[in-house]
């Protein structure tokens, strides 16, 4: 309950502390005093603070170690109770080594002459970042270790890359597309926002009536986008039928071959967030003090290293950030391909997200927990990695 | 202190003036509360009001959550009838209508947890090993004998004995039908195929041709192929024939001495293939189509054969979304001249020996496959909530609405009960031919007749069988990302690993009882 003084102790602004400490005097450092009773700071801290850290626990943190509990566990449905039998590490072994393997993982094969040379490109890189990083002398113990967790982490995914996806015969597994997903989908999208948000800020005809338009599609519910989506790629009786007939595709279909589902999926994502990047950027953009521009220019600055010198360091803050949300944003995909291809052909556009949900499906909640903790883990690397990365390009800019 | 008991009294206060103002909160019938005995639900007459019925027992204030599929197939007689039902009862039906895939998890998880929000199902039979077990649903083996309405012995002994029985028991009403059929169009082929070999013939001879004269190449077979949705049935149809042949108690499975797959085999391999032949002859999107977009297709006049429950029969006779009525023909599912000797997993040609059941030396195996819509309530729910849903589930059951439901493309109900095949009168009602009457239901009557018929899978975890493991694997083996041997294996270590994961003694038990009910 309340302490037995009923007051709090708080840290004084900075300036008033300086301000005391020049004219010499000693400043109580309690900001609020005793007033009694159930009116007292004390009880101002349990009313507003507790109730708040209580939600986030339950909201958070107890669903984290719920699931944790979950994906070690296995259902047992009974009358009026759901018990959970503890299986030890029976769901990841089953996902990793198991008979789930080639859903997760995917078919490794020898990988192609092109999956060699990305395996070589990514171990030189990975190497290059570790060695310059142990070598500056600010890393410590504990980072070091990170660091090197992280570039066996980042070896092994483009291992597995090479030997599925550019492997020949070999089969990319959910992880493996789920990141194709997040890489290609931010590609696509950052440099389409990129450009519109440039287009909506030229002193151009109609350019407020684009930029609503623009915006559009990030207002329509993802399952909505997926059945549009599912209805625009039909080239037999689709409200593109005619284009597509136009073009002599009536007979193609993107969804019996995996890598056009897959780029299907990818067009289907890249149109519903676009406008998230379009209107963080256009605003990034507008905040742009135009006095440096056009001193440049007076300077005879091309606009290419006008945008190069000022604008993108400029954004290069808000890019960074609108890439990482993105990033954490695509890895749990899963409405695009459950609606728009059921994660066929095949398995072949299966995110990790939606094998979760598949599982969830069946009341596997073991498995789906166990693929959450896959997907948290790989997350958790990826976007710190990133964060480490491109921390140094911000500081530059 | 003081202050803070205050508001705790009040707030205690509160909750329970809420919870005792709730509507929910504990109704009771008007009047004498039904006793556990079956209530007796009289029929409204032919065309007249519900309300004109006499002998109906009264459920006012009682309401009843029922949960079921959002079709819009299924939802839609039993939201279109509960009005009528309230008129002549007083019982509030509520219907929650949601997506296939959901029905399983929120009936299981509301149950299992005993929150018990829902008081009726109507679900899949199949679901039964996983809900009786652990004492879900009501046992209502006496009440269906003695409730007059639901006239339980017009019900087919199929659908009574297989559907609604489980352990010897009633869990379930039948509401529905379901099997597979072989549908052609009756104005283009005069002889229907009778073998799967036939059945690539004809749908060969068809593809490409224009079949509803708009100048478009059409389709020789149309069979919805996607993942994730029902068409995990389809398998088993192509390879009932060959994986069963000595009648409905021998499974097409399991081994019923030790619980293995009946996957790993020639009957199996060869039944991959031919289904995958299809593909040949269909949509080029057909792997991503639902069961949906093929019906669609087909009462458009774009395939020429198509493989289905009973409903493509009555959706093609809704004016508004077909162009082949009177044009269709329905035929029990094609069968095969071999099949398979389990000693050796290798294809033997059909004998009197090795197939008794054959007919003209084709080994048919008809597939029950999901087994039709039916009615379940919940063991948990309150007496009089049980009563009132079991006279909903009768009402709808009972030949008078069935009779018609049963006639209707939007309704998703298929004939189950003999009256369905002797009145004729609602099927001539919706503009059924006589000749088209005959053929539909001597399609239907032949199949239910059929002794080797298959029945769908009915143990503990058939949803991970076959929704997780059987639809994966054969889909990835349609997209080519497995090869037919892989296939196979990958289905059996799945199974096994269910199997294995519940115990193989506990589900040889649970297949064996499953198959042993049958007559």
């Amino acid at each position: 309950m309340a302490s037995s003084d009923n007051s709090i102790d708080l840290e004084e602004p900075r300036g008033a502390v300086s301000e005391g400490a020049a004219r010499g005097t000693s400043l109580p450092r309690r900001a609020f005093h005793y007033v009694g009773g159930w009116r007292s700071d004390a009880a101002a801290r349990w009313t507003f603070i507790w109730p708040s850290v209580i939600l986030v626990l339950f909201l958070s943190i107890f669903p984290l170690f719920a699931s944790l509990t979950l994906a070690f566990g296995r259902l047992v449905f009974q009358r009026g109770s759901v018990e959970v039998d503890f299986v030890g590490l029976s769901n990841f072994t089953t996902l990793l080594i198991g008979t789930e393997q080639s859903h997760i993982l995917g078919v490794a094969k020898t990988p192609s002459p092109f999956g060699w040379l990305l395996l070589i490109v990514v171990v030189a890189l990975v190497a290059r970042a570790l060695v310059r990083s142990l070598r500056s002398g600010r890393v410590g113990v504990g980072g070091a270790i990170a660091r090197v967790a992280g570039a066996l982490f980042a070896v092994g995914l483009a291992w597995l890359v090479a030997r599925t996806m550019l492997g020949e015969g070999g089969r990319p597994g959910a992880l493996v597309v789920t990141l194709f997903y997040v890489f290609a989908g931010i590609t696509v999208t950052y440099f389409l926002g990129l450009g519109l948000a440039i287009l909506a800020v030229q002193p151009l005809p109609g350019r407020r009536v684009f930029r609503i338009v623009f915006l559009l599609p990030l207002t329509i519910t993802p399952i909505g986008v997926g059945y549009m989506f599912r209805m625009m790629t039909d080239t037999s009786k689709g409200p593109l039928e005619p284009l597509f007939s136009a073009l002599g595709l009536t007979g193609y279909t993107w969804v019996t071959d995996p890598w056009a589902a897959r780029i299907a999926v990818v067009i289907g994502d890249a149109w519903q967030w676009t406008p998230f990047v379009f209107i963080v950027l256009l605003a990034a953009l507008e905040g742009l003090d135009q006095e440096v521009r056009e001193a440049a220019f007076v300077d005879g600055a091309s606009k290419w290293r006008t945008f190069r010198h000022i604008t993108w360091p400029a954004i290069l803050p808000v890019s960074v950030t609108i890439i990482l949300i993105r990033m954490i944003e695509g890895f749990k995909i899963v409405d695009m391909p459950n609606i728009l291809t059921g994660g066929g052909p095949g398995t072949a556009t299966q995110s990790l997200t939606l094998e979760a949900y598949i599982d969830w499906r069946s009341l596997n909640l073991g498995s789906s927990a166990a693929i959450a903790y896959i997907l948290l883990i790989m997350v958790t690397v990826i976007a710190s990695a990133y964060i480490a990365w491109t921390r140094r390009w911000v500081e530059r800019a | 202190m003081e202050s803070r008991f205050r508001l705790v009294a009040m707030a205690i206060s509160a909750i329970l003036i809420v919870y005792a103002c709730s509507p929910t909160a504990s109704p009771s019938p008007a009047g004498s509360a039904p006793a556990a005995s079956a209530p007796v639900v009289s029929a409204p007459p032919a065309g007249g009001s519900p309300a004109a019925s006499a002998g109906a027992v009264r459920f006012d204030g009682v309401t009843v959550n029922l949960l079921t599929f959002d079709g819009p197939q299924i939802a839609e007689p039993l939201q279109r009838r509960a009005p009528d039902f309230k008129e002549l009862t007083g019982a509030t039906i509520n219907v929650n209508a949601v997506g296939f895939q959901d029905i399983y998890d929120q009936a299981l998880l509301d149950m299992s947890t005993g929150q018990n929000s829902f008081d009726a199902f109507v679900f899949d039979p199949q679901w039964m090993g996983d809900f009786v077990g652990p004492g879900y649903l009501e046992d209502l083996s006496s009440r269906v004998t003695s409730d007059a309405t639901l006239d339980w012995d017009d019900i087919g002994p199929f659908f009574r004995d297989f559907n609604a029985t489980y352990g010897g028991k009633v869990y379930t009403i039948p509401l529905d039908g379901d099997f597979h059929m072989v549908y052609y169009r009756s104005d283009l082929i005069d002889k229907p195929p009778t073998t799967w070999d036939e059945y690539l013939s004809v749908a060969e001879q068809f593809n490409g041709q224009d079949l509803n004269g708009d100048g478009e190449p059409d389709y020789g077979s149309c069979i919805a192929k996607k993942k994730g949705q029902q068409s995990y049935w389809w398998i088993i149809s192509v390879a009932g024939g060959l994986l069963q042949n000595q009648g409905t108690g021998q499974g097409a499975f399991f081994n019923t001495d030790n619980m293995d797959p009946l996957v790993n085999n020639d009957a199996f391999k060869k039944a991959l293939e031919t289904y995958k032949a299809t593909m040949e002859f269909g949509p080029p999107d057909e792997i991503n189509l639902g069961v949906g977009d093929t019906r669609g297709l087909f009462d458009t006049g774009r395939c020429a054969l198509s493989m289905d429950w009973g409903d493509i029969g009555t959706l093609a006779l809704d004016p508004a979304t077909s162009t082949v009525q009177d044009k269709v023909g329905a035929v029990i599912t094609p069968g095969w001249k071999e099949t398979l000797d389990r000693a050796s997993g290798k294809l033997v040609p059909c004998d009197t020996t090795t197939c008794p059941d054959a007919i003209d030396g084709v080994n048919y195996a008809p597939y029950a496959s999901f087994g039709g819509w039916s009615g379940a309530i919940n063991a948990a729910a309150d007496q009089a909530k049980k009563d009132a849903a079991f006279a909903f589930l009768s009402y709808m059951s009972a030949p008078a609405q069935s009779g018609e439901d049963v006639t209707l493309g939007k309704t998703g109900f298929n004939p189950y009960r003999t009256s369905h095949f002797e009145n004729r009168e609602p099927w001539t009602a919706v503009g059924m031919s006589q000749a088209a009457q005959d053929n539909y239901l001597g399609a239907i009557k032949s199949s239910l007749e059929n002794p080797n018929m298959v029945l769908d899978m009915r143990i503990p975890k058939t949803k991970e069988y076959q929704q997780d493991v059987l639809d994966t694997a054969v889909s990835q083996y349609l997209a080519d990302e497995l090869s037919v041997e892989e296939t196979m294996q990958q289905i059996t270590d799945g199974w096994n690993q269910i199997t294995d994961q519940v115990g193989r003694d506990a589900q040889l038990q649970a297949y064996q009882d499953s198959l042993g009910v049958q007559r």
